[in-house]
């Protein structure tokens, strides 16, 4: 299942919209580094609210995809965690750690107004 | 009582199936969501881990009672080329495959139960239970 990014502003929004196999996760990690450059995109927020299971690949390549657009200068952030699902996480051990999260997209979308704001005010 | 299922593992996609199945199961056998999101990660692990490094194998899903619990047990097998070193394959963070390492030690957390057998010459099976709550 493919996965849709939308732009807007300067924000990459990919919306998860079903159980996605590991070739659709990665697809979606090199899709969203690549639209960073080409769109000039500064943030990503990757929508994960229908994904009820995050196991440690999942993890892995989330992390890789948020370290992968900040090299590319862009911040990503990951929305929409369910609290079973962040349960299983801990427990698995995965912390998504250095990988920026939050509550939902309007809470994402906050996060990196925020960032972006502090980021022109250091110059 | 609900059935068990096998499903095939070949590929990457199989790996959503079984963890769907899984988790079909074990709400059908009336755990509470947290434990079948457990579960559905569990096999979702196991099955990977067969993709990954035995290319082939199955997950065998099915209800289990003793007295008068009711639990879910999870058989992943395959023929592949076995766990060298099971001890070190038990640890955190330890991967032949620059994975994170939290697979199996991860799946011992999740579930009530965890038995591993591997060797060369048959592959590698994994058997987990969980008890309904
Ligand atoms: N079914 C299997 N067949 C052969 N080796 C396996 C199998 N499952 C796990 N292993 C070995 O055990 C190691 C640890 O597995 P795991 O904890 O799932 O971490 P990861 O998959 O991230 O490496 C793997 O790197 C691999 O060497
Ligand atoms: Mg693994």
């Amino acid at each position: 299942m493919q996965v849709p990014i939308l732009k807007q502003g300067q924000y990459l929004i990919a919306s998860i919209q079903g159980a996605l196999g590991d070739q659709d996760l990665v697809q979606l990690r090199d899709a969203l580094a690549e639209k960073v450059g080409r769109l000039r995109a500064r943030g990503v927020i990757v929508d994960v609210t229908v994904l009820d299971v995050m196991d440690s690949f999942a993890s892995r390549t989330l992390r890789d995809l948020a370290h992968m657009t900040r090299l590319r200068g862009a911040e990503t952030v990951i929305v929409g965690i369910q609290p079973e699902v962040a349960f299983a996480m801990v427990q698995l051990g995965l912390t998504l750690e250095g990988v920026d999260t939050a509550l939902d997209l309007e809470e994402g979308l906050a996060f990196l107004d925020k960032k972006m704001k502090r980021s022109r005010s250091r110059g | 009582m609900a059935s068990e299922t096998v499903v095939p593992i070949n590929a990457d996609v199989d790996v959503v199936v079984a963890r769907q199945r899984g988790r079909e199961l074990a709400s059908e056998l009336g755990f509470v969501p947290t434990d079948s999101t457990l579960i559905a990660t569990a096999i979702s692990e196991l099955a990977r881990n067969i993709v990954c490094y035995a290319k082939h194998g199955e997950i065998l899903i099915k209800p289990v009672q003793s007295g008068d619990r009711v639990g879910i047990a999870v058989v992943a097998r395959d023929k592949g080329p076995g766990i060298a070193n099971i001890s070190l394959a038990m640890q955190d963070g330890f991967t032949t495959s620059g994975g994170l390492g939290l697979g199996l030690p991860g799946v011992k957390r999740l579930v009530d139960e965890f038995h591993l057998v591997s060797n060369a010459n048959s592959g590698t099976t994994v058997t987990i239970k969980k008890w309904k709550r």
